[in-house]
């Protein structure tokens, strides 16, 4: 049933498209992955080469990646990028094949044959485990399953973690970890008008978590998160924030040498420190500086967390023989995440968990030579840190680059090259995906959200 | 939670909401009709490459608002649409200029300026800056994001 729904569309679609005048000497580009860095691609590419073709494929039926995905739901300003990429999809020379995946759909090898130039952009979806004892008891959990389950990522709608205990700790000072944070401490009403999922929802309304530790191994100087994000966490509503006296020795006397980021996110974190505090009912948000987990304990479920306690050393944290130990009954670990090789054919550096390129033009596997219309955007070039706008410059510069190498000769144009045949595969177009967003969108407002997102990928294709 | 939005955010959305609400009307090519009933003021934008762009906006549009309005292309340009949650209508003022700006900029303003590229000490948010009359013939640098330099 629905593979003739989709041929039958498809069979309109090819017609249509078809009837596109081809350029002489466009280039034909594939971009694999629909977050920041394959939108901004995309977008840079067409605006400096009006003439080239792009197909943007994505493993899930919807796009956007992780600003749909990954932006927390009380963030509804981040995801007006989606607005900007909205505006690329609309680009007559750009086509969004949804529900194809690199590696099992299609390959890249076969990709190659029908592109002129590749362009990886799939991101960096896997978290990265600590690899310590106890990693593996009930509740302890990654920020990648919380983020997703909230933010309604398919396949994690079921991943329902218990929030029963007073207490979580949060491994890592990134603003992932403060998102979480954030959504665990956040009144249920505020984020009741968000477009966190209604499980979600529904379970943060039930939990009784009272006491959120943020911990990171190196020091004040050092923490990863930024400064907006921390303000937000010091205006929270019913929230008081606990600092540690002793993670601050020495730290005031220093804020006068520091840049100025630096030197504005230490004043404020010294501030808040000294700030008499609000209410002994409110919910507490205790970061914790110089620590590092060295085990998880528990038995049905974690009950404590064991730290050693850190120096610093050349800014980086070295373990002492002292350690302390926190009891909680949820971990969330959220000390970054990374990305895999979908396909054999990838050339992949499993250790720095990135596609081994010179400036994003990808190497051939055991040899400093490029792989000749091979290109990788985004994290998967980088490595899993920056905001969007971090991203989108890598996307540009390295779209760039993609159009230097056109202009001189060492990428060309082979008319044979004619991109995938849609018929071929159960995508989804553009002209679904604003049917399933206008589906979303009136969900959503009849519970006074700006979306209900819809999880099951079945339901997604029962849409269209 | 929310970000605390200061009343100049609310009001760049709300006038993007008029926007989108009403019809623009189309500005006629014939240069005697007299002008529209709100002053307009000219501002330079300066590219890192020397290009110069020169635009006009009413009194009280911000300056994201003139580079919209006039369709200028900064490539990834006010990403968040005014909203403070990014840094990508980040402009350089030459320091009388930005000396003579009437407010301060926001510890939120300050925030998102902190993860700018090329940031300065006369650095200010394009959507956070309004016209006003005197700003007439003001310059600004738009700092050299990767693209801006090389193209």
């Amino acid at each position: 049933m629905l593979s003739r729904k989709f041929l039958t569309k498809n069979l309109i679609n090819s017609c249509l498209f078809s009837t596109n005048t081809v350029v002489k000497n466009a280039l034909r580009a594939c971009i694999v992955g629909s977050g920041p860095s394959g939108f901004y691609s995309s977008q840079y590419l067409l605006k400096h080469l009006p003439d080239c073709r792009i197909d943007l494929i994505e493993k899930l039926p919807v796009p956007f990646g992780l600003v749909r995905y990954g932006v927390a739901p009380d963030h509804p300003e981040v995801k007006n990028v989606i607005n900007t990429f909205s505006k690329t999809a609309e680009n007559p020379n750009f086509n969004f094949y949804g529900n194809i995946s690199l590696g099992k759909d299609v390959s890249l090898n076969e990709l190659r044959q029908l592109y002129d130039v590749v362009v990886l952009c799939y991101g960096s979806d896997v978290d990265s485990p600590l690899g310590i004892k106890g990693e593996d008891i009930k509740n302890v959990i990654s920020a990648r399953e919380f983020v997703g389950w909230y933010n309604g990522l398919p396949h994690l709608e079921n991943f329902n973690p218990d929030l029963s205990g007073e207490e979580a700790i949060l491994i890592g000072q990134g603003n992932v970890a403060i998102d979480v944070a954030r959504i665990l401490l956040t009144p249920i009403d505020i984020l009741s008008k968000t477009d966190i999922t209604e499980y979600a929802l529904e379970a943060l309304s039930r939990s009784k978590i009272k006491k959120v530790y943020l911990v990171g191994r190196r020091g004040p100087l050092q923490a990863a998160f930024t400064i907006a994000e921390l303000r937000e966490m010091l205006k929270l509503p019913n929230t008081d924030t606990y600092w540690r006296q002793t993670d601050f020795e020495g730290i005031p006397e220093k804020i006068d040498s520091l840049p100025r980021p630096r030197k504005r996110i230490t004043e404020l974190m010294v501030k808040s420190l000294n700030e008499a505090k609000q209410s002994s009912n409110n919910k507490k948000f205790l970061p914790v500086f110089f620590r590092s987990p060295t085990q998880f304990i528990g038995n049905d479920k974690v009950e404590s967390v064991e730290f050693s306690i850190n120096i610093l050393e050349n800014e980086s944290a070295v373990a002492t023989d002292k350690s302390e130990s926190l009891q909680t009954q949820l971990v969330c670990r959220s000390i970054g995440y990374k990305s895999i090789s979908v396909d054999a054919s990838i050339n992949f550096d499993d250790k720095l968990g990135r596609v081994i390129n010179k400036e994003g033009r990808v190497l051939k596997k055991n040899s400093n030579e490029v792989d000749v219309g091979l290109y990788v955007a985004g994290w998967l070039g980088t490595g899993p840190s920056g905001v969007i706008l971090t991203t989108m410059n890598n996307a540009f510069k390295i779209s760039h680059t993609i159009i230097d190498d056109f202009r001189n000769g060492i990428i060309k144009c082979d008319t044979n090259k004619t991109g995938i045949d849609p018929r071929n595969y159960p995508c989804i177009t553009w002209t679904d995906w604003l049917k399933i967003d206008k589906e979303e969108t009136e969900r959503g407002h009849k519970v006074n959200k700006p979306r209900e997102k819809i999880v099951s990928i079945k339901e997604m294709l029962s849409i269209v | 939670m929310l970000r605390i939005i200061n009343s100049r955010v609310i009001n760049n959305i709300s006038k993007q909401i008029i926007r989108q609400m009403t019809v623009q009307p189309t500005r006629s090519l014939c240069s005697n009709v007299p002008k529209l009933q709100k002053e307009e003021v000219e501002v330079t934008f300066v590219r890192a490459n020397g290009e110069r762009i020169t635009a006009k906006g009413k009194v009280g549009d911000s300056l994201l608002d003139v580079v919209v309005n006039n369709h200028i292309d900064f490539d990834g340009f006010g990403a968040c649409e005014g909203t403070l949650t990014c840094s990508t209508c980040h402009l350089i003022f030459a320091k009388p200029d930005f000396d003579k700006l009437p407010d301060k900029p926001s510890d939120e303003e300050l925030d998102m300026l902190d993860l700018a590229f090329d940031l300065t000490e006369t650095s200010r948010l394009g959507c956070q800056i309004c016209l006003s009359k005197d700003m007439n013939g003001l310059e600004v640098k738009v700092p050299a994001t990767v693209n801006d330099a090389r193209s």
